[in-house]
């Protein structure tokens, strides 16, 4: 949308037409004693040369960015080619909201179905949606769709899934008649072992893999014991990246995949806006919520992209559609989409493969500092948890005053991990990162 | 004209009853999926459900809408017809045999008979074009 400003003269003759006198009778409809009554305590206008000092010294302040990190946890620092930016800054793709209209808008349909593609072959799924907001809300739609496809209420989730994940969707779903049941982690190996709570009035087993912790969960394994009781078997996967190279979800058994695609080559942002993946098998298509893009021919046999099963969708059914979720994260969306094309089949292994070589070279260095150990014997990815010989807090704090973020303290999360901090190492940390690192701990 | 079958009974929501004892058969009629046009997937409910008289059982989707089915009369429902998940275009080709949709155990037979006939609702149709 451009932005188009008007002259004083052209206020004033907008005001003469509808027959007003000032702008501020606009708003006579609101009562008095609710209007401000003074001027927003926003900055006079400033030089352009003055926005951009005042942006600088803002930007300035993001350290994150600039110092050497460990911090993951859900948000990841990877490389994204130019190209991706470049790209998404199209007028067409920078200016277009999620297509109403949508068999007008070939070039849109065309990039969600690319995307949808690209999700299901990563995802090792039969169909994915044209995206979500994020992880965290495409874990709560897939609560309610599992509650939808069981017709059961019972939702099993480890809390080895992420603490905010678990927080936003038991908000999203709280009224409604989900049942929450959380279920604890192996201490000794970070895995999910106690499946006990899982009965025939489970919905769904809901498990991180890697989990937060950032181990290698035995997907196949619980996968077969949710479906012993008829539930369905949702994986969450936060860190995009690992579909590079671990074992697909959906040929462990996965029902229904949802994860955050922030990953793939879109900045950390401070949490967003991020992209939310949601991807299931096609018998379960129906229930499934979001928009979806298909691919049709015409009359005269030419290829075009339509969107498919919108019967489900709110703008449709109104309040007896399949979920609210009637748009996508479409730039977000795109962005990803450029990404995972630029990169290739062999830039996302080779990607994967760096990201979880120097993550196991920076565990072996920590784990062989005095004092230092790993909690959680099972594999991880690029992540890993560390136990120090005093308060994480205290440990992270000592490291960031050596100028670098050394991680997540797990107490933030996890009452009995005091010692506790999660480390990410990403393609982005050198050598001589990760080697400052274990300096700085020793 | 609609196709209107003598042996059976009719709702104002164009769903129609063949009754044998307590066990009815449900279906949607010639004129609804006429007004519908192609039938794309039909919802269905499950078996083992109870419904009362009047509750929607499922929803059926044609190319561009999508419109609730109401059970007539109360009752458990026995028997679904799974074939209408490949085949749903036989509730437009042939919505009084192949595209019936439910079968339930009826709590009050009496229901059934409360319903319009063959004349009535095609007295309701005309009434109401």
């Amino acid at each position: 949308m451009r932005y188009i400003p008007n002259s004083p003269e052209e206020r004033d003759e907008m005001l003469a037409v509808v027959g007003l006198s000032s702008a501020k009778e606009l708003f006579r409809s609101i009562p008095e004693d609710v209007q401000l009554g003074r001027p927003l305590n926003v900055t006079d206008a400033l030089a352009e040369s003055e926005v951009i000092a005042a942006m600088e010294a803002m930007a300035a302040k993001n350290t994150a960015a600039t110092k050497p990190s460990f911090l993951g946890a859900g948000v990841y620092s990877h490389f994204s080619p130019t190209v991706v930016d470049h790209l998404i800054q199209r007028s067409e793709f920078f200016t277009s909201y999620t297509p109403y209209q949508p068999e007008i808008s070939q070039g849109t349909l065309q990039y969600i179905f690319e995307f949808q593609t690209l999700v299901c072959q990563l995802t090792g799924m039969e169909v994915a949606n044209a995206s979500m907001y994020d992880g965290s809300t495409a874990m709560a739609e897939a609560y309610l769709m599992a509650q939808r496809v069981t017709r059961r209420d019972k939702i099993v989730v480890a809390t080895s899934v992420h603490p905010e994940y678990r927080e936003v969707a038991a908000t999203y779903t709280q009224h409604g008649a989900a049942e929450i049941v959380e279920i604890a982690f192996d201490e000794q190996t970070g895995l999910l072992s106690d499946l006990s709570a899982l009965d025939d009035k489970t919905a769904a087993l809901v498990v991180q893999s890697p989990n937060f912790f950032g181990c290698i969960e035995d997907l196949q394994a619980l996968a077969d014991a949710a479906h012993a009781v008829g539930a369905l078997f949702v994986v969450v996967v936060t860190e995009a990246i690992s579909f590079g190279l671990l074992k697909s979800p959906g040929s462990c058994g996965a029902d229904i995949v949802v994860g955050e695609g922030q990953s793939w080559g879109i900045p950390m942002g401070f949490g967003g806006p991020h992209v939310g993946l949601f991807a299931t098998q096609e018998k379960y298509v129906r229930n499934m919520p979001g928009r979806l893009c298909g691919v049709a021919y015409d009359k005269n046999g030419n290829r075009g992209f339509v969107l498919t099963l919108s019967t489900r969708e709110q703008h449709i059914r109104r309040e007896k559609a399949t979920s609210n979720i009637c748009t996508n994260q479409g730039l977000i969306a795109l962005a990803a989409t450029i990404y995972m094309e630029t990169m290739g089949k062999k830039g996302l292994q080779e990607v994967a493969m760096q990201n979880a070589q120097k993550a196991a070279y920076a565990k072996q260095q920590i784990a062989g500092i005095d004092g230092f150990s790993i909690p959680f014997s099972s594999p991880t990815f690029n992540e890993f948890v560390v136990r120090g010989p005093r308060p994480a807090t205290e440990t992270l704090e000592s490291i960031r005053e050596k100028g670098i973020i050394g991680g997540l303290a797990l107490s933030k999360y996890y009452g009995a991990h005091d010692n506790d901090f999660l480390v990410c190492v990403t393609e982005t940390n050198t050598r001589e990162q990760i080697d400052s690192l274990v300096n700085a701990l020793t | 004209m609609s196709n209107i079958p003598e042996n059976l009974r009719y709702s104002k929501d164009h769903e129609w009853v063949a009754v044998a004892g307590d066990v009815a058969t449900i279906g949607i009629t010639d004129y609804a999926q006429h007004s519908l046009g192609d039938v794309v997937y039909i919802d269905m409910p499950r078996v083992g459900d109870k419904l009362n008289a009047h509750e929607a059982f499922g929803s059926v989707e044609s190319v561009k809408a999508v419109s609730e089915i109401f059970i007539p009369v109360a009752g458990e429902i026995t028997e679904v017809n799974d074939g209408l998940n490949d085949t749903p275009e036989a509730v437009n080709n042939d919505p009084y045999n192949a595209g019936w949709m439910i079968k339930i155990k009826m709590n009050n037979p009496g229901e059934a008979d409360a319903m319009l006939s063959a004349a009535e609702y095609e007295e309701y149709l005309s009434a109401s074009a």
